[in-house]
């Protein structure tokens, strides 16, 4: 049932999306494309820090892993973009085991910064071997669309396709392994790994399956990345990439998968519509150049004052508040909208009953 | 736990599409080809009173120092003509975005430029690693891709970037120049390589290479960008005996080379590219690092005696018609950069683009643009002539051997032309430079 539901969510979005990339421009079309990118990259991260409570600094560096993967796979082996999606996923998957090994092993700051160690030294391996990575310059992926499309078919809706495609079945598979029985150890392990671990769960085990289902997901948006931009370089994969993918996951709402929607949204909306807006009134170079990041900045603080669970967890609040009074097919109103802020996880069966927390507001 | 499950499909869908709709209406006017009111529009980016150029720069992020003041020299000098008539009565709106000098940025910036605001060219975008992630997609796309701001020589490839063309004097031509200098002024010396290992620091060496006896050469050291220790490799120059150390390196290995050598008490004469010595640049830098390292040095004592080489009028020679000209419109419409060689090089590859777009002619398409830089353009600022020729995207063919003093390059002997093979001469060129225009509109 949960898959079935899960598949005709996917199939509707499918066709919004089918629908807007017919109807916007070129480079509308182009920025689905980064936003699929980022969706994928960001729900892998905030289900390894949502549901799992492991934190990375280091999702760029998977990134790159999937990103050169679909490069060398590309250039050398000339597979298909269909079998290079899922390749690259599946080497970054041995990538995320390998870190995850370690990672089950830290906590808190000691994972952040070995996470961040590889955030900052992966990349430059790249440079390190030249002959075979393309050292700065980087390594060029060419894809175009399949030519029973026609000559004139635009290029950029091809790319909104394929990686709207590819995002859409990552994400039903992430929404139904966190509905799966493996999604709610990874709850139980957050929520108290002593209680879990006495409760007979593979604490170190549903770790590192994190990591791994994580590692996956950035390593199918890096190879989505690569084909986006043509081009896989190491300047693409610094940190900024790694603390912005962090940035998306807790502006959307850690743990949801529309929340990293939000998130992405933000990360590849927000500079360029601000840039157009800043260059379009005419301020001057170097006020201008900076507005984009200042911009973002204000964006992060004021979703965190106002939504401190990120923009779906603000949204869902919302929904709560309005909702219950009108009458309504979807069930007692005391059981449908969540409104507290006990848990990071929004989606969490092991959540309070809403009932008490209905009291808490009516004094306030 | 049913409701919660049958919310998300409804919640999912509207949130895709108000956001994307939402983000629809940003694009407004400028979804048409040609973007407005053009009746007379002969191309994308031309309207009845603009041409519209985009490009990419570095503007904040590692590469922004110094190379974000490029961009708005240009726009200075884009200013200048427009203020004086416009290019065949058309006023040239320059819009240029900040890529961070990341590559993927790049990619996105330039395909906003492209499909969204129908810029009429791409034009003197900045950085070779960045520029490589978008060459081939305006190549593609038909977009006139023109006087990018690297000397990599392979830009100048019109079989594969018909649309591409170079402009600033290439690594491998400026490796041969210095390198015949070399051979002439230090025969016998021990000579030692520093450079960054990319298409850059290759080129460069490549170049030299054509020219020194390798027998000359006694240590070979790259570097990478990343890794700001060069200890190492100063000491190996320094145990190899070097006495002149040729490096192509940027402004911030330039000084951290010329620090590192002064620790392990090794004096050689420096060699430094074009791209790694604006004097006024690496004093700053110099005098920033050694801070941190705890010590003050005087960054234009440092300098002093630096061997280098030039492709523009040098800024000290106030007398020259050229300096005269960018001095002149850096102070109406730029006062607040410092004149420096930054600012130089934007104005002057601004004159160069408004060449080729006047004679492009008066309704001008971007094949139009295209055959007539490929059909040569007559030398403007630079000191040597330009190799664009239907089989020739590369850009200036030479530049002069110059030497720092008190914190100005200045011009040792003539300017010298030669080609990119590992044969051809390095040569006087006999020319002479014509003087700027005194309207200061080609």
């Amino acid at each position: 049932m949960t898959l079935l539901r899960h598949l005709a969510a996917a199939v509707a979005v499918g066709a919004v999306v089918w629908a807007l990339s017919v109807q916007l421009n070129a480079f509308r079309d182009f920025q689905m494309a980064q936003v699929a990118v980022y969706v994928v990259a960001i729900a892998g991260l905030s289900l390894l820090i949502g549901l799992s409570g492991q934190i990375s600094l280091g999702h760029g560096a998977f990134m790159a892993v999937g990103a050169y993967t679909t490069a060398l796979l590309m250039l050398h082996l000339n597979w298909p973009i269909w079998a290079v999606f899922p390749a690259s996923a599946a080497v970054t998957a041995l990538a995320g085991a390998v870190v995850g090994l370690a990672a089950a092993r830290l906590h808190g700051p000691y994972l952040a910064g070995a996470t961040l160690m590889l955030a900052v030294a992966l990349p430059s391996l790249a440079s390190q071997f030249p002959g075979v990575l393309g050292g700065d310059q980087g390594l060029s992926v060419t894809v175009v669309p399949p030519a029973a499309l026609g000559a004139t078919f635009p290029p950029t809706r091809w790319l909104a396709w394929v990686c709207a495609l590819a995002a859409l079945i990552a994400l039903v598979i992430l929404a139904n392994l966190g509905r799966s029985r493996v999604g709610r150890n990874w709850r139980a392990i957050r929520d108290d790994p002593v209680a879990a671990a006495l409760s007979g769960l593979n604490v170190a085990a549903l770790r590192v399956l994190a990591f791994i289902v994580s590692a996956a997901c950035a390593g199918l948006a890096g190879s989505m990345l690569a084909v986006t931009t043509s081009l896989v370089s190491p300047g693409s994969f610094t940190l900024s990439l790694s603390i912005a993918l962090l940035a998306g996951a807790v502006l959307g709402g850690l743990g949801t998968l529309t929340g990293a929607l939000w998130g992405a949204l933000v990360v590849v909306l927000v500079p360029t519509y601000v840039t157009d807006v800043a260059t379009s009134h005419g301020l001057s170079g170097g006020v201008a150049a900076n507005i984009p990041i200042a911009a973002y900045g204000v964006v992060l603080i004021v979703v965190m004052l106002v939504f401190p669970y990120g923009i779906q967890g603000g949204l869902r609040r919302l929904a709560g508040q309005f909702l219950p009074s009108s009458p309504t097919r979807l069930g007692p109103p005391a059981r449908r909208a969540p409104t507290g802020e006990r848990t990071e996880d929004l989606d969490s069966p092991y959540r309070r009953p809403p009932v008490s927390e209905h009291q808490e507001e009516g004094t306030s | 736990m049913n409701t919660s499950h049958r919310l998300r499909l409804p919640v999912i869908a509207a949130a895709v599409t108000a956001s994307l709709v939402a983000a629809g209406c940003g694009s407004g006017s400028s979804s048409g080809p040609g973007g407005g009111s053009g009746a007379a529009a002969s191309a994308p980016g031309i309207t009845s009173t603009e041409i519209l150029i985009g490009s990419h720069q570095p503007l904040t992020g590692p590469a922004a120092p110094g190379y974000s003041e490029i961009a708005p020299a240009a726009n200075a000098y884009f200013q200048y003509v427009n203020a004086h008539g416009g290019v065949n009565g058309l006023k040239i709106k320059y819009k240029y975005l900040d890529d961070g000098y990341d590559p993927s940025k790049t990619v996105s910036v330039v395909h906003q430029l492209v499909l969204q605001d129908n810029v009429f060219s791409i034009f003197n975008g900045l950085g070779t690693p960045t520029h490589l992630a978008v060459v081939k997609y305006l190549n593609a796309s038909k977009v006139p891709d023109v006087f990018i701001a690297s000397g990599c020589n392979c830009w100048n490839n019109p079989a594969a970037y018909p649309y591409t063309f170079g402009w600033q004097l290439d690594y491998v031509r400026e490796g041969k120049i210095l390198g015949a200098y070399l051979k002439q002024h230090f025969a016998g010396k021990k000579i030692g390589y520093f450079y960054q290992n990319d298409e850059f620091g290759q080129d460069g060496v490549k170049g030299l290479d054509f020219e020194i006896p390798h027998s000359q050469v006694v240590s070979r050291q790259s570097y990478v960008p990343t890794n700001v220790n060069v200890g190492p490799q100063a000491s190996a120059l320094k145990a190899s005996g070097a006495q002149v150390v040729v490096a192509f390196s940027i402004p911030a290995f330039t000084a951290l080379l010329k620090l590192a050598s002064l620790k392990v008490g090794w004096n050689p004469t420096f060699v430094v590219s074009n791209v790694g010595t604006d004097p006024t640049t690496l004093a700053g830098l110099l005098e920033a690092f050694a801070k941190k390292g705890g010590a003050n040095v005087s960054g234009n004592q440092l300098t002093q005696g630096i061997i280098t080489d030039g492709y523009l009028p040098t800024l000290g020679d106030t007398g020259n018609s050229w300096i005269a000209l960018f001095k002149k419109v850096h102070d109406t419409y730029d006062a607040k950069a410092p004149l420096d060689g930054n600012v130089l090089y934007g104005e002057a590859v601004a004159y160069t683009f408004v060449q080729a777009m006047l004679k492009a002619g008066k309704n001008p398409t971007r094949a139009g643009l295209v055959k007539a830089i490929s059909s040569g353009l007559p030398q403007g600022a630079a000191v040597a002539p330009y190799d664009y020729s239907a089989t020739g995207h590369g850009g200036m063919m030479g530049g002069y051997i110059g030497v720092i003093k008190n914190g100005a390059v200045v011009q040792q002997g003539p300017v010298w032309t030669t080609d990119t093979t590992p044969t051809g001469a390095v040569t006087q060129f006999t020319g002479t430079q014509p003087a700027a225009p005194a309207s200061g509109m080609p």
